[in-house]
């Protein structure tokens, strides 16, 4: 410990990947937090200890409810009243758990900054992004014993801006927080946690809310960051692509406790706890089990046509004196029975506003859209409810999907109810059917939708969808509210079913290797257009369009091998 | 891979049905402070209650009572004897009146209540489902009932109602739809605001694309959901209803001694006294009304605390807290001097 390297000493090039053996810059020792809940005290982190080293990432993951991010909240003092923590997490020599609020402050911003996971919601709205970013450079100006000029505040504002690649940040630094995009608003964030060079920089899920294309760009910056002025990162994610890009070193948390920690090759490559196998195998990735792995052309094409779109076209109005915007642009495509459809593409490309169209909740403007032979664009609710008993629909939420007032057993119920109108005991044997052949026990038809885990919801609201045989079901994002065990057992049953049943399904998801694993065509959604569709393995592996290109190269993929070699090819994909 | 997707264990297997009932599962869920503010409001409403659906047994006079077997009692006679309370200018027994009164206003809190919920919850579950112009059409009436004074509504429903003659069930009825007109547009936006929050909720959808009608959307799917909030909003009406009455009553638009007792008349009456050093014909009366208002509204203001979980306070867990914190804190500056 002789080895002392000041860590607020910025712009010194940081070490690559080994660390130099000098003091941490945070240290965590024996963490453990306790919530004060309804039914009685919650355990959420039980014995955490971490280190984190000058211009090391260090990657904690976990799935939810592993204490990852209630861990990175200690390390700013972030934690809401209702907890209690003991143990120590040191930054720079500062124990935060049991330092004053005054001195947590001054700690805050000038050692420890944090990079939020929803851009949008973490920046003011009233403020340009200039004022917010000065804030935190006044805030902690005022206790050096020199105020700081709001011209001065403002250049570093600049400055800061200019690091994260904001161009033209002269002129943008008076720009308000919604005349940026997702991920600019995220560089901004990036640059206001940057702007009194903290030592370190807790990131909780920084990518999650962003599209693929835009996280790529988000973890170079944060690479860059890391290798230009030597800033050590925590980085709180449940993404194995983005820790395998980015982590130096990974902490995998399972219900509170560290199960193991190792260097991010060595962990993808010979993991040692039975956990971290499970969960490394259930990542999906790209280009392993493709659903279409053989395929020469398209299958299930004698089978009869459920969806036909013939330049489909769905508008939403605009507002006065704005034209409307087009969602969904003269889209063509047809689903048959028996085959799944993958439908991707990144927020805004009009996914989910096709699957809800097909579904009747979103009406269509223009073009053909024939669901089982009804076209959709005269649509009326009173001829096309009979159709309804054929459509069966997964919402992406499972927990908003079900009616908490009633039980599971009701909600697979209703479809039932308002079509069939079934007997109630006629009613009940059917439910306990489909319970099972989702793998829910039947006696799980008395309990309401809260006493269910996430994946059992998601199973339960399968079984609703199913519960009249329909011909055809779109399942949108079913799995992307859930962790990724979860959504691999949701996936593996998921194709079962359908291939029992034999139903045609429109599959809608943000996540390539999800839609190659389970759909054997695939069509990719740019900006409300149809830019290419084929056989799920020839569209992920030689993609003919440059947007699709662009999407397949940015997938992070849970290998970082394999990874590094990919960030490479999508560095020169696009030209950098 | 059962990592997390091991049934979550369902902590208490549904409590019992009385345990669940809103008073009672607030009166579970709380501490400290808050415990101590919701159970003066429910000594306090519940000696409201008691006192009016008892009354007839706990006054010793009837509320227009002038005299019994010795003869007419005295008037303006001070607190003592056989008047417990003394005795108003017109020779009632203060006592009785106060406890009589409780019965009319817990009478005019069930009739408006009542009246305004049913409206206010079947106008803002349509206007709030169906929307578009019948929506815009009713929130502009909503707001307009709103702008009026709520007494001069009153007043003017007091008047069409019981045509100057002042009986009991005219007076409550008066009373009560005067308040209801009022209070029906509280009703209606808060129900409105929540259909509107909820039909955009997944399961509202799922419903649509399963392909249930939309009565059966609103009554089944919206409706037990959309009126979580009303205890509370019930609690906090009771109490303004009351003073709404006894405002009525205040002004002279109330019901007359003579069909049933009311603390806004009484007081009305009492001004007069003020002047001349007679204090117990207003200040019981006025305390009534007080004390009934601060209990309903404890009761409501501690129901929408215990509600709102960010609001709720709870035991400290391990309840040693500040222990632990100490160690670790010397402990870290033991290994970093």
């Amino acid at each position: 410990m002789t080895v002392n390297i000041n860590p607020l000493s910025g712009a010194v090039p940081g070490p690559r990947h080994e660390s130099d053996g000098g003091s941490p810059v945070l240290d965590i020792d024996h963490l453990q937090v306790n919530f004060a809940t309804d039914g009685g005290p919650v355990q959420a982190v039980k014995d955490v200890s971490l280190q984190v080293r000058k211009g090391e990432v260090l990657a904690i993951v976990g799935e939810s409810g592993s204490g990852k991010t209630v861990t990175a909240k200690t390390i700013l003092g972030l934690l809401p009243e209702t907890a209690s923590s003991s143990g120590a997490v040191v930054i720079n020599g500062t124990d935060v758990i049991s330092v004053s609020a005054a001195r947590l402050r001054h700690i805050r911003g000038r050692d420890v900054a944090m990079v939020f996971q929803e851009p949008s919601t973490a920046l003011n709205p009233v403020f340009t992004v200039g004022w917010q970013i000065a804030e935190g450079i006044r805030a902690h100006a005022g206790s050096g014993g020199k105020r700081i000029s709001a011209r001065e505040a403002k250049s570093q504002a600049v400055e800061a801006l200019r690091k994260v690649g904001i161009p033209d940040p002269e002129r943008r630094v008076n720009y308000y927080p919604h005349q940026f995009s997702g991920g600019q608003k995220q560089r901004v964030v990036i640059a206001a946690a940057l702007a009194l060079n903290p030592g370190l920089i807790v990131a909780d899920e920084p990518t999650t809310a962003l599209d693929v294309t835009v996280q790529a760009e988000i973890l170079e910056l944060l690479r860059n960051l890391r290798n230009k002025y030597g800033t050590s990162i925590v980085l709180i994610t449940h993404n194995m692509g983005v820790v395998a890009d980015l982590a130096d070193r990974v902490v995998v948390m399972y219900q509170g406790d560290v199960v193991e920690e190792a260097p991010a090759r060595t962990l993808f490559a010979e993991p040692r706890q039975d956990y971290t196998r499970k969960l490394l195998a259930a990542v999906p990735h790209l280009g392993h089990h493709s659903a279409s792995e053989g395929l020469t052309s398209r299958a299930h094409q004698d089978e009869e046509v459920l969806v036909e779109a013939n330049n489909l076209t769905i508008e939403y109005p605009g507002r006065l004196g704005t034209p409307a915007f087009k969602a969904v642009d003269r889209v063509s495509f047809t689903l048959s029975r028996g085959e799944v459809f993958g439908l991707v593409g990144e927020s805004g490309s009009g996914k989910t506003t096709i699957g809800r169209a097909i579904a009747g909740l979103n009406r269509t403007t223009g073009g053909s859209l024939k669901v089982l032979g009804y076209e959709m664009l005269n649509l009326r609710e009173r001829t096309f409810k009979p159709l309804r008993k054929d459509v069966g629909f997964v919402f992406q939420d499972p927990a908003a999907s079900f009616n908490p007032q009633l039980t599971i057993g009701d909600c697979i119920a209703e479809p039932m109810v308002i079509h069939t109108k079934p007997s109630p005991a006629q009613a009940r044997k059917r439910v306990g059917e489909l319970l099972e052949s989702v793998q829910l026990p039947s006696s799980y038809a008395g309990r309401y939708p809260h006493e269910l885990s996430g994946g059992q919801r998601q199973r339960a609201s399968l079984a609703r969808a199913l519960s009249l045989n329909p011909r055809l079901l779109i399942a949108d994002e079913p799995t992307s509210a859930l962790d990724v065990s979860v959504q691999a057992k949701v996936l593996d049953l998921f194709r079962d079913i359908q291939q029992e049943f034999g139903f045609g399904c429109l599959f809608i998801s943000h996540d390539l290797a999800v839609v190659d694993t389970l759909s054997s065509w695939v069509g990719v959604l740019y900006k409300g257009r149809l830019v290419e569709q084929g056989i799920g393995n020839q569209v992920m592996g030689s993609p003919r369009h440059d947007y699709t290109r662009r999407l397949i190269a940015s997938l992070p993929v849970p290998d970082p091998q394999e990874q590094s070699r990919r960030r490479e090819e999508h560095r020169a994909l696009l030209g950098i | 891979m059962s990592t997390t997707d091991v049934p979550i264990p369902v902590a208490n297997p549904r409590e019992p049905l009385y345990r669940r009932l809103p008073v009672i599962s607030h009166f579970t869920k709380s501490v400290g402070l808050q415990r101590g503010m919701l159970v003066a409001g429910l000594v306090l409403t519940g000696a409201f209650v008691l006192t009016a659906l008892f009354a007839p047994l706990l006054a010793p006079f009837g509320f227009a009572q002038l005299s019994d077997a010795d003869g007419s009692f005295p008037t303006q006679q001070a607190p003592g004897g056989k008047h417990l309370l003394g005795t108003t200018v017109g020779g009632y027994d203060v006592l009785s009146r106060v406890i009589w009164g409780a019965q009319t206003a817990i009478l005019v809190i069930v009739v408006a209540v009542a009246m305004s919920i049913v409206a206010g919850v079947v106008l803002g579950l349509v206007s709030g489902y169906i929307g578009g112009w019948l929506d815009r059409i009713l929130v502009v009436i909503a707001d307009a009932v709103y702008a009026f004074p709520s007494l001069l509504v009153a007043i003017v429903m007091a008047i069409v109602i019981s045509g100057g003659q002042s009986s009991l069930v005219g007076g409550i009825f008066a009373a009560g739809t005067a308040i209801t007109l009022v209070f029906i547009p509280q009703y209606f936006r808060v129900i409105r605001a929540e259909t509107v929050r909820l039909k955009a909720e997944p399961f509202v959808e799922s419903a649509k694309v399963v392909g249930a009608s939309n009565i059966r959307i609103m009554t089944r799917h919206i409706y037990r959901n959309a009126t979580r909030t009303l205890p509370l909003i019930f609690t906090l009406n009771a109490s303004e209803a009351i003073l709404t009455l006894a405002g009525l009553g205040f002004l002279g638009f109330g019901i007359e001694p003579s069909s049933a007792a009311e603390w806004g008349f009484d007081l009305n009456k009492a001004l007069a006294d003020t002047t001349s050093g007679i204090w117990w014909t207003g200040l019981f009366p006025g305390l009534a009304i007080v004390l009934t208002v601060v209990g309903l509204t404890l009761v409501g203001e501690s129901i929408n605390d215990l509600n709102d979980p960010r609001l709720r306070g709870r035991r400290r867990t391990g309840g040693k807290n500040p222990a632990p914190v100490e160690t670790a804190a010397t402990a870290a500056e033991v290994r970093n001097p």
